[in-house]
Order: structure tokens, then sequence, then C-alpha cells
């Protein structure tokens, strides 16, 4: 079943791949979006069957290089579930916001479809290598994403985005060799590794391959200070690309992080658990501050999403300091994380597509060059505000959910580093009502197309409210009730913690 | 190690290296009565020696590990092996060459001088004797300066000269060393020198070494016998360029493998010290004069430079993993694909020279661009390319051969090398506007493209199967 849900992109990629470029463009439009609405289907599928309780379900294990230890191995859990219906969730919205895309749609479709695979597949790989197949090969469909289809200095920020990206993965790379070399027998499985604890009691060797795991994740996330490629990355990519990029990519560091660092290397983790405190508030705040200081509609979007990163960090990081009565609050910072992730990716998918919304009206992405665009647009005004008021973490949206347990969960074990990442919610409210201020209020004024003539500035169209609101309509409904989703992460999350105290 | 010399000179234990050299000269022979018109048979019967080879190869990879001719000759895994890459490798530069020499003045001696150079190759492989090496190291050069000069034009002929001059100095520098090696050892053959070598002088044993080694390098086309590769690559033809950059390779990769694991095992040298400074070498100046090269035959006659690095991780840590011969094979195996792929499709498309001449290719020729995405991401070690899963085990070898830190300059490396990948990828995928026009396709270079990214692909896919073949015993 998850094969299935995993390989499909790719088989109707490569099916479309073969159809001439010269077929109607909404033959292809029509084949992604129907794939991936039967992907979420899928999925729907998936959760159905799915037993809060019952561990890792819809196992699948197969040879494959026996000799190396790699198998292929997949199932899913309450890690891995959630993040599986997100991504399924964003690339349906991708798909129907590019209904109007004219630029080489076939490929604009296939490597969409073939990204897909690539993420589906990381979330529930089992086995190491396989995870760093789908880890790379997520990679290099992103940098074609950006490359071939985004603007201004695409080609530039693409490449800086594969070459950060790519140093991230092969240190991910020895990092698994070393966890490969250390258990006996041999093996990439994450499953056995995590059972084996083969590093408990050599604390260098286990400091050295948590470094090059973590930087590996770390730049994916990204953390300070290895989030540099994500702003240019962002700007330059189109809008469905960054949706994909925040909502789903940036999940591949912190899944990372819960379903192997933590797992598999317990040990080094409590030791080390301080530091990732320490760069999740510098995230936070490092973020929030940066964002404020943006006049850039969509790089301040991809600075909060450095922000929204550093709460989730600074969450197991929190999880980390393994004291004697604090069970309760560290199970609910990695219930928070998980939740996080969920939100941000639908809140932060949402709010990349409508700055794709702008610049396709205004052909800027800069903030004061726009004024009083509600009375225009008000229905893109009205998406616009609660997207944003929900990624701030107003009560309500699922984004207050995420932030209240990971700030709550942490504050027992770290209060410090938690009261100061507090501020970053303040800041972020700041910078998100003096855009909304800045873009919606005040006297109308477009961008100009020509001289003397303003840029016209239509309503959100049908396609674009199709993909955007179910986007918000799923953030309110896990800000109102969340239980469904956090029955399916809560037992998850204890399992994490336990596999920590080993 | 076979005690009775003498018994074993069963010239059918040779049969691979036997077919190649008796269809190089009997198609001597019929070139020189047969028309011009029909001189492609001997190239034709030159593909039926290559896969009659690999087929002998294939079944004596069946039987035991033995020696032929004495001592002087390994029948390993080793050895078959090698024999199969070097074989089919040979075959697929076939497939590059004959369509485009057809009907040439020298059709006859092109496949002649590619048979004795491929034999020699094969003859580096297997020897087990500082001499057969020797021999085996001057037959696959001879016949590869006059295949680097084969045009006589202007670049060839300083790319025949140059490499000539190197490979003369560096063969002479060889057999000084191998007479220091034989001074210390008092022998020849490699299982008597492994005992021989560990009480000899250190002094001399180191000296002899390292001139031995020269030799092997220059071979390899690794630092510091490296200054041939990219002349020779720009100035010869594409399927001359693809056979320098890959059959001799193997053939002194696993020669110098071979020398690690079996004479100079025990011998008082910081080996694993030495390679490991060569390795990194030849990685690191391969990939820096990469990045900024223009002409797409230089870029990627340094990308094989850094390759060589990249290949001489499991030689660095021979004997001190159970991981390293089987790493050396697979990867030799992936890394020959893979860059036949990329220099069939350099010569399915004479007319383009420059990364310039790629802008905007990707409409004109999808397929075609889209194997030189998967051979030059794979060289970088894109999973799941066979070169992703070589890497794999190459880095777990020297990990687990106490060389992380080498390990980690490879990995460093690796990435650098994308950088300059990504300069001939990108435009041509991604430029926008009208793309250049290089000219006609070849059509039969563009399928042994498109077969060997294909079969990149196949090989790490199903790399299990491979692997579990490539951990055989040795001959010691």
């Amino acid at each position: 079943m998850l094969t299935a849900i995993v390989l499909l992109p790719t088989a109707v990629a490569a099916l479309l791949l073969c159809v001439p470029r010269s077929a109607p463009r909404a033959l292809f439009l029509m084949a992604w979006a129907a794939t991936t609405a039967a992907e979420l289907v899928l999925t729907v599928i998936v959760w159905a069957g799915y037993q809060p309780d019952g561990g890792m379900q819809y196992e699948t294990r197969a040879r494959w290089i026996p000799s190396a230890g790699i198998s292929y191995h997949v199932g899913v859990d309450g890690l891995s579930l959630p993040l599986v219906a997100v991504t399924c969730v964003l690339f349906l919205a991708c798909a129907l916001y590019s209904w109007r895309a004219t630029r080489r749609v076939r490929e604009f479709a296939a490597l969409f479809l073939f990204l897909q695979t690539t993420c589906l597949g990381l979330f529930v790989a089992l086995d190491l290598i396989l995870f760093f197949v789908f880890f790379d090969l997520s990679i290099v469909a992103m940098y074609f994403i950006i490359a071939g289809w985004g603007h201004k200095d695409a080609a530039r920020s693409a490449l800086k985005f594969f070459l950060y990206t790519f140093i991230g993965s092969l240190a991910l790379l020895l990092g698994f060799i070393g966890l490969y070399l250390a258990a006996d027998p041999h093996t990439f499985d994450i499953v056995e590794l995590t059972r084996a604890d083969p590093l408990a009691g050599r604390t260098t060797y286990g400091a050295l391959v948590l470094l090059a795991v973590a930087v590996g994740l770390a730049v994916k996330t990204p953390t300070v200070p290895f989030h540099t490629w994500l702003p240019p990355a962002h700007t330059d990519a189109p809008a469905a690309g960054s949706a994909i990029l925040a909502g789903v990519l940036l999940k591949m560091g912190t899944y990372g992080f819960l379903r192997i660092a933590m797992p598999v290397l317990p040990d080094a983790w409590r030791d080390y658990a301080l530091v990732f405190v320490v760069v999740g508030v510098v995230s936070v705040l490092y973020g929030a501050l940066v964002a404020l200081a943006q006049n850039d509609f969509k790089r301040m979007v991809a600075y909060t999403s450095v922000n929204h990163m550093g709460y989730i960090v600074l969450a197991i990081g929190a999880a980390g300091a393994v004291g004697a009565d604090q069970e309760e609050a560290r199970r609910l910072a990695v219930t928070g994380s998980v939740f996080q992730m969920v939100s941000h990716g639908l809140l932060t998918g949402a709010l990349f597509l409508l700055s794709g919304v702008l610049y396709e009206r205004g052909r800027t992405y800069e903030m004061s060059a726009y004024s009083g665009v509600a009375g225009r647009a008000p229905v893109f005004a009205a998406l616009t505000g609660v997207a944003a008021f929900a990624s701030l973490g107003l009560p309500g949206f699922s984004g207050f959910i995420a932030e209240f347990q990971i700030l709550t969960g942490s504050l027992g074990p770290e209060p410090v580093a938690t009261g100061l990442a507090v501020l970053g919610i303040l800041l972020t409210a700041g910078l998100f009502l003096r855009a909304l201020q800045q873009i919606f209020l005040g006297p109308l004024r477009l961008p100009v197309a020509a001289p003397g003539t303003e840029r016209p500035f239509p309503d959100i169209r049908a396609h674009e409210g199709l993909a955007i609101v179910p986007l918000l309509i799923l953030g309110v409904v896990l800000g109102l009730a969340p239980r469904f989703v956090l029955d399916v992460i809560e037992p998850a999350s204890h399992t994490v913690l336990e596999l920590l105290a080993r | 190690m076979n005690e009775m010399t003498g018994m074993n000179e069963n010239p059918l234990d040779l049969l691979p290296e036997v077919l190649l050299g008796a269809s190089a000269v009997l198609g001597l022979l019929l070139g020189a009565w047969l028309p011009r018109g029909r001189q492609w048979l001997t190239g034709a019967m030159a593909g039926a020696a290559c896969t009659g080879g690999v087929v002998a190869a294939a079944i004596a990879a069946a039987g035991p590990v033995e020696t032929a001719f004495g001592d002087s000759f390994a029948l390993d895994t080793l050895t078959a092996t090698s024999r199969i890459v070097i074989l089919g490798a040979t075959l697929l530069v076939l497939a590059l060459a004959m369509p485009r020499m057809y009907a040439d003045p020298r059709e006859t001696e092109f496949y002649v001088l590619l048979q004795l150079a491929s034999a020699g190759a094969l003859m580096m492989a297997g020897a087990q004797d500082l001499l057969l090496l020797a021999a085996g190291y001057l037959l696959a050069s001879v016949p590869a300066y006059a295949l680097a000069g084969f045009r006589k034009d202007g670049p060839g002929t300083e790319a025949a000269m140059k490499f000539y001059v190197v490979g003369a100095l560096l063969g002479v520098v060889m057999l000084a060393g191998i007479t220091a090696l034989l001074a210390a050892g008092r022998v020849t053959s490699y299982p008597m020198l492994r005992t021989e070598l560990a009480e000899a002088p250190a002094g001399l044993v180191a000296a002899g070494t390292l001139a031995l080694l020269a030799g092997v390098l220059f071979k390899a086309g690794g630092v510091p016998g490296h200054f041939w590769v990219p002349d020779a690559v720009q100035g010869s033809s594409g399927p001359v360029a693809a056979f320098l950059t890959t059959i001799p390779k193997i053939g002194a990769l696993a020669a110098f493998y071979r020398l690690a694991a079996v004479p100079l095992a025990d011998a008082d040298l910081p080996w694993a010290g030495l390679v490991a400074v060569l390795s990194v070498a030849s990685m690191t100046l391969g990939n820096l004069a990469a990045f900024f090269q223009q002409d797409v035959k230089r870029l990627l006659a340094y990308s094989t430079i850094s390759q060589v690095g990249y290949l001489l991780l499991p030689v660095a840590v021979a004997g001190r993993t159970a991981l390293d011969q089987e790493a050396l094979l697979y990867y030799l195996a992936a890394y020959a694909l893979t860059n036949l792929g990329a220099f069939a499709v350099v010569c399915a498309l004479p007319g383009a020279h420059a990364i310039d001449d790629y802008r905007g290719l990707a409409r004109a020729h999808p397929a075609l661009v889209a194997s030189l995405v998967v051979c030059l991401l794979g060289l970088v070690g894109t999973p799941p390319t066979a070169v992703f899963l070589g890497k794999l085990e190459a880095f777990s070898a020297a990990i687990d051969g106490g060389y992380a830190w080498l390990a980690v300059v490879a990995a460093v490396n690796t990435v650098a090398s994308l950088f300059y990948y990504l300069r001939w990828i990108a435009p041509a995928f991604l430029a926008r506007g009208p793309g250049s026009d290089p000219g006609a396709m070849s059509r039969s270079a563009a399928a042994v493209a498109y077969g060997a990214a294909t079969g990149s692909v196949v090989l790490g896919v199903l790399g299990g199967t491979v692997l579990d073949v490539l951990g055989g015993p040795l001959s010691r």
C-alpha cells in the first residue's frame, strides 16, 4: 500500500513524459491534479486503517542489497503519518494552484510528481539508505524546479540551494555510515538500529556520528547558522515550488531528528540536548528579527520559516533534558513539535501560494510597492489576513495549538530558553501586522506596468481559491478540533521519549 | 599459491587475453586484404573477441582461485571482475568508434591498437609478477600513444607527444622501481615478495615502491602521473578519449590494489598514509582544475582525475577492512559505465565542444540531455545510480579501515565536483531563448549513451546481486 502511494506519482510522471509535448496543456494538468487527488484518497484510506496505539504499521520489508545491509523497508507510525497526509494535501494544492501554468507544463507536472514520490518516500522510509536516496533525490528535483521555473536570479539561487543541502546530505551519509559500522551485524535498518542502540556507552564515536547527522539535518531544516540558502531559494522559486520547499522539504530535517537522531543515538542526544535548545532559540529570535527587517514579502515569509522551525528544534532539544519529573512536559514538547510540522506545512504553504498571487499580479514582492490592496481584492486580503494570523499563533488556529504545546512542554525543562523564545511570537505578530497594514490598508497604490498605467489587480481566481482555502480551513479545523491528529501523534511521541530515556 | 611451477601452462586459463590478442593479429592480417568498405569486419571480430572474453571470464570466475604460468598470473575475483569490466568497456568504445571509423583508410589499425591496449590493461589487472606488470604497462601504453594521435592533426599530435613523453619517463621510473624491489626481495613473484619484502631494508622497499607506483599512477591517470590526461583527452577523438580515461584505469587500479594486498601487505611501509595522500591530491587537484573548464572533454578529463582519488580510498585501506575489494571492484564497474555514458554523449554531438554549445539542448535532444544528467549526477554519486553505491562502499571501507578523515575529504570533494557538473547540466536543461545548434547527432553514439545511463541506474538498483560476488578471495 505504502509502496503504491510512493511510486504512483513517478509512474504517472514517466507516462506524462511519453506523451508528446504538443498534447493539450489541460491533459497534463488534469493528470497531475488527478494523481495528487488519488494520492490524498489513498492516504485517507491508510489513515482510516491506522491503529493509533499500534506502533509501526503497513510495514513492508524486501531484500535490496543484503551484502551492504540495505533493505527496502517502509512503514508509517504516528510521526510519519501526519506528515504523509500534509504532503499529499500540499501537492494537491500546488497542482490546483498551477492550473493556469503555461511554461513547459509537461516537465513541470512530471517534476512535481517525481518530487512527491521523494517526499512521501522519505517519510515512510525505515532504512537509512532509502531515507538518503529520497533525501538526495528531493534536492535534485527541487533544484530543477527552482532553476527552471523560478524568476530573477533563479539559476544562482538554485545552485546555492543544491550545494548547501548537498553538503548537508553528505554529512548525513557519513553519519549513517558511522551508524552502519557501529552496529553488529552491520545494518542500515532504522528499526534494527533503534532496537540495538549501537553507540550506547561509546561517547566520542556517538558524538561524532551525532555531529554528522545533526549538521546534515540542520542544513535541511534549516537552523541558524545553516539557513543562508533558504531566503534566496524561496524568493526566486516559483510559488508552488516555495510552498513545497517550505511545507514539506524543511520537515525532512526535523523529521530526521525525531526518526533517526533521537531514537538511534539516545546517549549522545541527551548529552548534547542543550546545543539543540540553544540553536533552536537562536533560530527563533534570529529568524523573527531578520524577517522584521524585510521589505520583500516572500523573503519575510521565508525567514518566518526559520523562526517556526526553530520552535521545533527547541522542543526536541528540551525533550532531551531527561530529568526526574518532567515526563509529561517533555511528551507535550515532542507532540507539539510534530503538530508544528503539520501546522507550519499547511499555513506556510498557503502563505507562499498567496505571495505567488501577489507576484503574479504586481510582478514584485516589494511590500512598499503596494498599498490599499484590500479595496481592490477583498478576498485576497481576507485570505492573507487569515493565513498571517494563523501563522503567528492566534488561538483558534493550528499554529496556536502547536506553539502552545511546544512552549508549555519546554518551559519546565528549559525555562530560560523558553522565555526567550516567547519573544519570537511577539516579533512575528509585529511583522505580520506591519505587512498586512502596508499591503492592504491605506490609499490604493499598485506597481506600475507602463508609465501612467497601473497593473490590473484582479481578486483571487477560482483555481487559486481552490488551492489556498482548503489549506486555511484545515488550519482552522486543526486549531479547533486537534484531537484526531493528536491521538495519532501522542503514542508515537511517547515511544520516542521511551527510546530516548534508555 | 601454486608450488608446482611449470605444471600450469594452460593457455585456456588466459582465454580472454588470448582471444583479444589473436583477434588483433588476425585483424591486422585481414585488414591488409579486405577492401576499404569491408574493413569493419575486423571491428566486428574485435567485438566478438570481447564478447567471447566476457563469457570466458564469467565462466572462469565460477572456478576456484588459481594461478597460471607459474605464479605470474592470478585467476581470482579481482582478475575476473576486471576482465569483465575491461572487455565490456572495450565493447562500448567499439560501439562508439565503429560508425565513425567506417571506411576510414586506417580503420583496421584503429581496432588493432584498441585491442592491444585493452589486452595490456587485462595483463596489468591479472599480473602477479613485477615483470609481467611491466610488460602489461608497455602493452597498454604503446598502442595508446598511437591512438591518442590517430587523427594526425595538431592537437592530436601534441596529445600523443605529451602522452608519450610522460609515459616513457614514468615507465623508466617504474622499471627502476621494479629493479629496486628485485634487489630488496630477490624475486619478482608477488607471493614470494610478500615474505621477502617483510624483512628487506625498509628504505630500499620504500624507494622501489614509490618508483613503481609512478608507472601505475600514470596508467590510472592519478596525481602525480596525471599531466597527460587533459591534453590527451582534449586532443584525441571522442571514442579514444573515452577509452583512455576508462580502460587503462581499470587495469592500473586493479594492479594497484593487488600490490597493496599481496607483495606489500607485510612490508614496513606507511602504505595507507601514502595512498591516502595520493588520493586526496588526485581528487582535490582534479576537482579544482575542472572548476572553470569550458571544453567538455577537458572538463571530463579532470573529472576522471578526481574519480581516481575516490577509487584510491579502498586501495588505501586494503587489508584493514573486509570491504576493500568489493568497494573497489564495484566502484570500478560503476565508474566505467557512467564515465563511458558521459563520453558517449560527447561523441553523439561531434559539433559541440564547449559547455556553451549545450545551451538549451534539452528541447532538441531531450533523451540525450537526460542521459547526460543521469551520467554526470551519477559521477557525483547521486542515488540510485551505481556510483552512489560505489561511493557508499568506498566511504564505508575508509571509515571502517580507520581513515574517517579521508572519507570526510572525499565527501567535501564530492560537493565541489557537483559545482562543475552543474555548470554543464544547468544551461543544457534550463537555458531559455534559442538554444545552440551543434549540428547533427550521431544516433549510434546516442544509443550507447542511453544504454550506459540506463545501465548505471540498473546497476545501482540491482547492486545487491553484483556486490555479493565481488568479495571473493584474492590469490596470494
